[in-house]
């Protein structure tokens, strides 16, 4: 099926009412949650997956990943009027969305964000619909070396850029390796570090482990932190919220640079839509005219960051949906809802399951004009959750999350597991040791040994296997380079303090 | 300074996490690591369980050797710690529950409480929040959904 083709049946499949209906529904929760400070996309996702489980794989998908770029619209709208991220994906935003705000332009910068977010978040879709079956064509010559070489390349990425020390970010996946390996082995029925307890024994489930370590773990940092913030006046009436003819015409290359930058970066394991608004805006302050006037609340300031982290999202679906290979803990989440759905992420799902890759591709670009719709009205309607008094909030996400853990297996004690977890992400927050490292190593563990155990099987046990061909060999390098990259700073100092 | 250093987070979660790597690489060691067939149960294992070790110590490291060149802690706070780690409890607490009371009581302890003490509301706040919350729940996930929830000992 070629990339035309596909799309015409994607279309097909993802405008079927119901389908468009969990579109709208997930656009819709993302936005929400995307305003609320404190609960991400991730968690979020988690909670809900449980409920998804009657429902068709195409539909679920759907929702959820509209949930997913839903977030990224709805995160600018807390930055812009409350100085306080949604989403750590729109902290950069903050910068000049809340100085205009604060000039009484916050209806042209609400306005600029939805729109950059439509142009960056459509670029990266049309590059994931060329991309992805390029991608899909190569990846069909892996074998397990490679497969395991990928799954450590990747690794290593997420470990070097999901926290400032990359010694705990190395901690934290070997942490999720360790839970993963909780259970019976994959190839001998041995029982692993199950404490003697049958309930171990299928394994910890991943829905627990990530409701606990994103929305426990976000509650109780926002309970810890307790900050008091003030909600900016919202302007109301469409009129009021689309910026002038100049404003747009100062943002024409932020909206470039936004999708290239915010698309490049998706696609890197790891780097995720925080890192591609930071570049992002340090690309557009870089070559821009007036350098000085950042900061002080100029369109450019929020188009820029605005643009790449929704255009991070269709580079972010790609290594998901054509190897997958999650790149970050909310793709995780997505890639495990796959699985549960008995679908099988990598270079032949285009051909197996062509109604769900395809369908969810359209839904990306229905979603996203849902979402500049639902964005640009109805934003002052959006912000009054932001009225919601968290002593409501918190325990109804605590109430949603004991559901969710419940659901998976109706047992209570998932639900202890879960606030365990719950500790060891605040444990974790505090500590200043990622989460992410921890979560892919807990959603790639199994995969990643049993890749490495068939690849010594076929060598006999023969190490050399993972360097003797050359896309393993090439892989395997890069994810020592990665790892090796932090530490030449070091090396050069003590080479200068020896000579 | 010694004692400092002792109480750091670091150096608390490096001691942490190399005793649960000498676990995990004990345990592992016990297990077929490699057989005729290949790799066993304990290949895997062991080697990330000595990787942890050895990750550890280099976190415990640096930690000391970043102590003699500069001091950059901020105080910690207590006040918010506390206020998490009360709300942890009584999450605990009212999963522990949930056997005897059911989802929906003990959910609504929990947002009772959370607002009595955590976040200081009044008591006819609190209480009408979390009756509220509960019924909430209810007529969603039970009526509404038909999600099946911990029942207690009263039935429901």
């Amino acid at each position: 099926m070629d990339i035309m083709a596909g799309l015409a049946h994607g279309f097909s499949v993802a405008l079927m009412p119901g389908n468009l209906l969990w579109c709208f529904v997930g656009c819709f929760l993302g936005t929400v949650i995307g305003i609320l400070p404190g609960l991400g996309p991730a968690a979020t996702i988690a909670m809900l997956l449980p409920m998804t489980y009657s429902m068709s794989p195409t539909s679920g998908i759907i929702m959820l990943t509209g949930i997913y770029y839903g977030a990224k619209y709805g995160g600018s709208t807390t930055s812009i009027l409350l100085n306080m991220p949604g989403e750590s994906s729109s902290v950069v935003t903050c910068i000049d969305g809340y100085q205009m705000a604060r000039k009484g332009r916050a209806g042209a910068a609400l306005g600029i964000a939805a729109i950059a977010s439509f142009i960056a978040g459509s670029f990266g879709i049309v590059a994931l619909s060329v991309m992805a079956p390029m991608i899909s064509d190569f990846a069909l010559s892996f074998s397990s070396p490679e497969y395991f070489a990928l799954m450590a390349l990747g690794l290593a990425l997420v470990v070097l850029l999901a926290g400032d020390s990359l010694v705990k970010g190395l901690i934290a996946l070997l942490i999720g390796l360790w839970l993963t390996s909780i259970g019976t082995d994959l190839f001998t029925s041995q029982s692993r570090f199950t404490f003697g307890q049958a309930s171990l024994l299928s394994g910890l489930d991943f829905m627990v482990v990530a409701i606990g370590v994103f929305a426990i773990t976000e509650v109780l940092s926002s309970i810890s932190e307790k900050e008091e913030t003030q909600l900016l006046p919202v302007p109301k009436g469409l009129r009021n919220l689309l910026p002038s003819w100049e404003e747009l015409k100062a943002c024409r290359f932020a909206f470039a640079n936004g999708s290239i930058v915010g698309f490049i970066i998706g696609v890197l394991p790891g780097a995720g839509a925080s890192i591609a608004s930071f570049i992002s805006y340090g690309i557009e302050r870089a070559f821009s005219r007036h350098p000085e006037k950042f900061g002080t609340g100029i369109p450019e300031g929020v188009a820029a960051p605005e643009g790449a982290n929704n255009a991070d999202t269709g580079g972010a679906l790609i290594p998901l949906l054509t190897l997958g290979i999650p790149g970050g803990g909310t793709t995780a989440i997505l890639l495990s809802a796959l699985v549960l759905w008995g679908v099988k992420p990598g270079p032949l799902m285009m051909t197996e399951s062509p109604d769900i890759f395809w369908g969810l591709v359209a839904s990306l670009y229905i979603g996203n004009v849902m979402l500049l719709i639902l964005n640009l009205p109805m934003v002052p309607l959006f912000a009054q959750i932001l009225r919601i008094p968290v002593f409501v909030l918190h325990p109804l996400i605590f109430g949603v999350s004991v559901i969710g853990a419940y659901s998976v297996a109706g047992r209570v004690f998932d639900i202890i597991l879960l606030a365990g977890f719950g500790a060891l992400g605040f444990a974790m927050s505090r500590l200043k040791f990622p989460v992410a490292p921890l979560v892919l190593g807990f959603v790639l563990g199994d995969a990643m040994e049993r890749a490495l155990r068939q690849s010594l099987m076929m060598s006999q046990g023969d190490l050399s296997i993972l360097t003797s061909r050359p896309i393993s060999a090439v892989m395997l390098a890069a994810a020592v380079a990665v790892l090796f990259l932090p530490l030449l700073p070091h090396f050069r100092r003590l080479k200068a303090a020896a000579g | 300074m010694q004692k400092n250093m002792l109480q750091d987070g670091d150096v608390i979660a490096g001691a942490l996490t190399a005793a649960l790597g000498a676990y995990i690489t004990v345990t592992a060691s016990r297990w077929d690591v490699m057989g005729p067939e290949g790799p066993g149960p304990g290949f895997f294992p062991m080697g990330y369980g000595l990787a942890l070790i050895v990750l550890s110590l280099i976190l415990v490291f640096q930690r000391f050797s970043a102590a003699q060149s500069k001091v950059d802690e901020k105080p910690f706070d207590w006040a918010g710690f506390g206020r998490a780690a009360g709300a942890w409890v009584a999450f605990t607490a009212s999963a522990g529950l949930m056997p005897l009371l059911g989802f929906y009581i003990s959910f609504a302890l929990l947002t009772l409480f959370l607002g009595l003490f955590i976040f200081g509301k009044p008591l006819k706040t609190a209480v009408i929040t979390g009756v509220a919350s509960a019924l909430g729940f209810f007529v969603i996930f039970n009526l509404a959904l038909d999600v099946s929830l911990p029942v207690g000992l009263l039935g429901f």
